[in-house]
C-alpha cells in the first residue's frame, strides 16, 4: 500500500468477488471521504457477439457469461425462448428447471459464505490480509470449510446428475428440459439432504450467534433506504423460477405488484454510466437515483410474505422482526438472507422431488418461432435476472438486452461503497482494515461482473485514491 | 451378365502388402486391409472430390503428397500413411479449416458429435497454428426444417455431392472463391425460395459439421445418421 498524498483511493481489483472491478475514493481537500465509486473495468460486449445467431444457441451461450451461475442464464434464458417459441414447458419440464435453479442457489450461496465471506466473520475485518481466505479457515476451522465444501457440492452434485455437467449443462432447452430424470437420479438427491440441512443450519446458527461482534458494521454497511425488487408467486411468497415481480420501498408499501416481467422496460430504466461498463438500472417511476433498488437474497426475502417451507419460514419471521416493521436494509444482512435461502432451497428442492410429475415422461414442448420478442426472467442467485431477445420470422437474433443481478444493484452497491468508505476510510492513514470493509460490502452483494457487464466482469480489486483534483494519488492493488 | 475382368495392382501401404483393383483408390485398398487414413470431406457412397487435404499420403521416390481418396493406386508402389510430415501437415491443414470460419463449439448444436471436432482430438490438435479470421456469414434458416450455417461449414461439398449424386436434385452448389466460398441453393436463393431442393434433408444428415442441421436444435443435440447413405444405396441396388 502506497501513502496517501494526493486524496484518492483505488481499489482494483476487489478480492474475493467474481471478476474484475475497481474502487475509486475521492478525497476533499480535508482529506475526509467525499465519494466512492464501484467501476467495472471488463468489456465482454455480449449481447453483440448473440446478433446473427439461430435463438436455440442463446441458452448455450449466455451460459458462458459467467462461470458462476451458468445455470440461472441458462433458466433465463431458456425462458426467453419458450416466448419466442409461445410456449409453457410441461410440469415435468417446469419442475426440474426449478430444482437445477435452486440447485445453484444453493452452491453459489455456499460458495459466498464459507469461500468468500467467513474469513471476515471468523477472523474479523482488521485481521490481516493473508489471513482471511479459505485456505486459512481450512487451517483453524477445517470442519467448517469441509462443510462448506460439502454444501456447495450438494449443489453442484444435483445440477450434474440433472443437467450431466457441472460447470455448462446444455440439459436446460427452450421448450423444457433435454430429458427426464430417472427413480435412481431422484433419490441420489434425496439422500443427500439430510446431511445438507445439517450444515446449512449449522451454520446459520454460526453467522447468528457471531452478529453482535459486527454492529458497526451492521449499522454502516451499505445501511441505507432503497427499494427492493424481486419475484413473488401468486401467494406472494418467494419465487425462484416463474412469478411476478413486486417492488417495495423502504417502509414496506408495495410499489407495484404482480407485474409480469414482459413488460419490465415500463418498470426499469437503465442508466449508462460513463466511467463503468455496468448500467445502472433504477425503478422508472421514481426516475434515477431516486429509483435505486436492491435485489437479490435481500430483496427476496424483504419483498416476498413468506418462504412457504417450514424451516425457511421460522427463520424468516426472526429475520423480518429485525426491520422492526420495515424492510430489513442493511445490506449486511444480504449474508443472513442467503443462508436462509439456503435452507429454502433445500426444503423446496426436497419437495418438488416428491412430486409426481417431476418424473414426467413428458418434460419438453416443441414449436417454431410464434413470436418475434421474448423475455425471460428468473432469479439467479444474486437477483433477479432479464433476458430480452428480439428475432426475425427465421428465428435469427436481431436484438438482445441483459439486466443481471449484479446490474440492478449497481447503483446500491455504489451507495453502500460510498457509505462504507465515509465511515471507515481516514484519507490521511488508510489502513488494510478500512480497505478490507470496502470491499466487504460489496461482497455482501455477491456481485458477479463478470456477466453483469453483458458481461461485463467484477470482482476483484483495485482501489484508487484521488484528490480533491481528481488526481489519482494512490493506488492499492489488492490481489 | 458378362463379367468384366477385373485387374489386380499389388503394392505397400506402411510396409505390408495390399492387393486392390486397378481402378481403386489408396483410401479405398486401405480400408479393405484395415489401415486407418483420416478424412474428411470423404464419404463412403459418394464420389471423391479431394477437397480437405487430410488424407494426404506420402509415396516413396515423389516428393508431391497426395490425398489417398482421390489418388488412384499404381503396380508397386509404396505407400506411407502415419509419418511425422504428414501428422505436421496434417494438423495445419485442419488448423486452417478451423480458422477459416467460427467454430464455437461450446454453444454448436454439433458440440459433441461433429466429425471436424473429432478430427482435432485425433490428430491432437490443440489449437490453431494459424490465427483465427472470425470472418461473419449470415445464417440461413429460411426453410421451415433446415438451417444453413456457414459460419460452421469447412466446404467439403459433401452436401453439393449427395443432393446431386443420391437425391438427383442438384439443388446445392459453391458460390465465390477462397475464404468466401459458401455453398448455395440454386441462383443464392434462400433455402425456402429453393425451386429444386426436395427438402429430402439428405445433405443435413451428411455434413459433418454444424453447418446444416434440423431447426430447433440446441447445442449438442444434432446427431446425424451417418450410415444413411450407404444403406439408402443398398436398398436401391438390391431393388434393380
Ligand atoms: S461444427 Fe464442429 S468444430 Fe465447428 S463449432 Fe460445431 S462442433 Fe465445433
Ligand atoms: S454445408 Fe456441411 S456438407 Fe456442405 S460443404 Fe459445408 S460442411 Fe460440407
Ligand atoms: S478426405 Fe481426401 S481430401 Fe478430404
Amino acid at each position: 500500500m502506497s501513502n496517501t498524498k494526493d486524496n484518492t483511493i483505488v481499489i482494483d481489483p476487489v478480492t474475493r468477488i467474481e471478476g474484475h472491478a475497481k474502487i475509486t475514493i475521492d478525497l476533499d481537500e480535508q482529506n475526509r471521504v467525499d465519494d466512492a465509486r464501484i467501476h467495472v473495468t471488463q468489456y465482454r460486449g455480449f449481447e453483440k457477439i448473440c446478433e446473427g445467431r439461430p435463438y436455440t444457441e442463446m441458452p448455450a451461450m449466455t451460459a458462458r457469461t459467467c462461470g458462476i451461475c451458468p445455470v440461472s442464464h441458462l433458466i433465463a434464458s431458456s425462458k426467453a425462448c419458450d416466448a419466442i417459441l409461445a410456449v409453457r414447458p410441461p410440469k415435468g419440464g417446469r419442475n426440474l428447471r426449478r430444482i437445477i435453479n435452486l440447485a445453484q442457489i444453493v452452491q453459489s450461496h455456499a460458495l459466498n459464505f464459507f469461500h468468500l465471506s467467513s474469513p471476515d466473520f471468523v477472523y474479523g475485518m482488521d485481521a490481516d490480509k493473508a489471513d482471511r481466505n479459505i485456505f486459512k479457515m481450512m487451517q483453524t476451522h477445517p470442519e467448517m470449510a469441509k462443510e462448506g465444501i460439502k454444501l456447495r457440492a450438494f449443489g453442484q452434485k444435483i445440477i450434474e446428475e440433472l443437467g450431466g455437467k457441472r460447470i455448462h449443462p446444455t440439459w436446460i432447452v427452450p421448450g423444457g428440459v433435454s430429458h427426464t430424470i430417472t427413480e435412481q437420479m431422484k433419490q441420489n438427491i434425496l439422500d443427500q439432504i439430510p446431511e445438507a440441512m445439517a450444515i446449512a443450519q449449522k451454520a446459520l446458527r454460526f453467522f447468528k450467534e457471531n452478529l453482535p461482534k459486527f454492529e458497526k458494521e451492521i449499522e454502516t454497511f451499505g445501511n441505507y433506504d432503497s427499494l427492493f425488487m424481486g419475484l413473488v408467486n401468486k401467494k406472494g411468497n418467494l419465487e425462484h423460477y416463474d412469478g411476478t415481480l413486486r417492488f417495495m420501498d423502504a417502509q414496506g408499501n408495495i410499489l407495484e405488484d404482480g407485474i409480469d416481467p414482459r413488460f419490465y422496460k415500463d418498470y426499469i430504466g437503465e442508466a449508462v454510466e460513463e466511467d463503468s461498463f455496468l448500467k445502472s438500472p433504477y425503478f422508472k417511476p421514481l426516475g434515477y437515483s431516486k429509483g435505486m433498488y436492491r435485489v437479490g437474497p435481500l430483496a427476496r426475502l424483504n419483498v416476498a410474505d413468506a418462504c412457504g417451507t417450514p424451516l425457511a419460514d421460522r427463520e424468516l419471521e426472526e429475520f423480518k422482526a429485525l426491520g422492526k416493521g420495515k424492510p430489513v436494509s442493511n445490506s449486511f444482512y444480504y449474508h443472513y438472507a442467503r443462508l436462509i435461502e439456503i435452507i429454502y432451497g433445500i426444503e423446496r428442492i426436497e419437495e418438488l422431488l416428491g412430486e409426481k410429475q417431476t418424473l414426467d415422461e413428458n418434460v419438453r414442448a416443441h414449436a417454431g418461432v410464434n413470436r418475434n420478442q421474448g423475455v425471460g426472467c428468473s432469479e439467479a442467485p444474486r437477483g433477479t435476472l432479464f433476458h430480452d431477445y428480439s428475432v426475425d420470422n427465421n428465428g435469427i437474433i436481431t436484438g438482445v438486452n441483459l439486466i443481471i443481478a449484479t446490474g440492478n444493484n449497481n447503483l446500491a452497491m455504489n451507495a453502500g461503497v460510498k457509505q462504507v468508505a465515509q465511515n471507515f476510510v481516514d484519507g490521511s492513514n488508510v489502513t488494510d482494515g478500512a480497505l478490507n470493509r470496502v470491499e466487504a460490502v460489496i461482497r455482501c452483494f455477491d456481485p458477479c461482473l463478470s456477466c453483469s457487464t453483458h458481461a461485463l466482469g467484477i470482482v476483484s480489486s483495485r482501489i484508487e485514491l484521488r484528490n480533491a483534483k481528481k488526481e489519482t494519488i494512490k493506488v492499492i492493488d489488492r490481489r | 451378365m458378362i463379367k468384366q475382368k477385373v485387374r489386380v495392382k499389388t503394392f505397400q501401404i506402411n510396409g505390408i502388402d495390399v492387393t486392390g483393383r486397378s481402378d481403386s483408390t489408396i483410401l479405398e485398398v486401405a480400408k479393405e486391409h484395415d489401415i486407418h487414413i483420416p478424412t474428411l470431406c470423404y464419404l463412403e457412397g459418394l464420389s471423391c472430390v479431394g477437397a480437405c487435404r487430410i488424407c494426404l499420403v506420402e509415396i516413396k521416390g515423389s516428393n508431391k503428397l497426395i490425398p489417398a481418396c482421390t489418388g488412384k493406386i499404381k503396380e508397386g508402389m509404396e505407400v506411407f500413411t502415419d509419418t511425422d510430415r504428414l501428422h505436421k501437415h496434417r494438423k495445419m491443414i485442419l488448423s486452417m479449416i478451423f480458422a477459416e470460419r467460427t467454430h464455437t463449439c461450446s454453444v454448436c448444436v454439433s458440440n459433441g458429435h461433429c466429425e471436424l471436432q473429432d478430427m482435432s482430438v485425433e490428430l491432437g490438435m490443440e489449437h490453431s497454428q494459424v490465427p483465427y479470421l472470425t470472418n461473419r456469414f449470415d445464417i440461413d434458416a429460411s426453410h421451415e426444417r433446415f438451417v444453413n450455417d456457414p459460419n460452421r461449414c469447412i466446404l467439403c461439398t459433401r452436401c453439393v455431392r449427395v443432393c446431386d449424386e443420391v437425391e438427383g436434385a442438384h439443388a446445392w452448389d459453391l458460390v465465390d472463391r477462397g475464404l468466401d466460398t459458401r455453398v448455395i441453393h440454386d441462383m443464392d436463393d434462400p433455402w425456402v425460395e429453393s425451386e429444386s431442393c426436395t427438402s429430402c434433408g439428405k445433405c443435413v444428415q451428411v455434413c459433418p459439421t454444424g453447418a446444416l442441421s434440423e431447426k430447433g436444435v440446441s447445442a449438442t443435440e444434432m446427431v446425424k445418421k451417418k450410415s444413411l447413405i450407404v444403406n439408402l444405396l443398398e436398398m436401391r441396388n438390391r431393388e434393380r
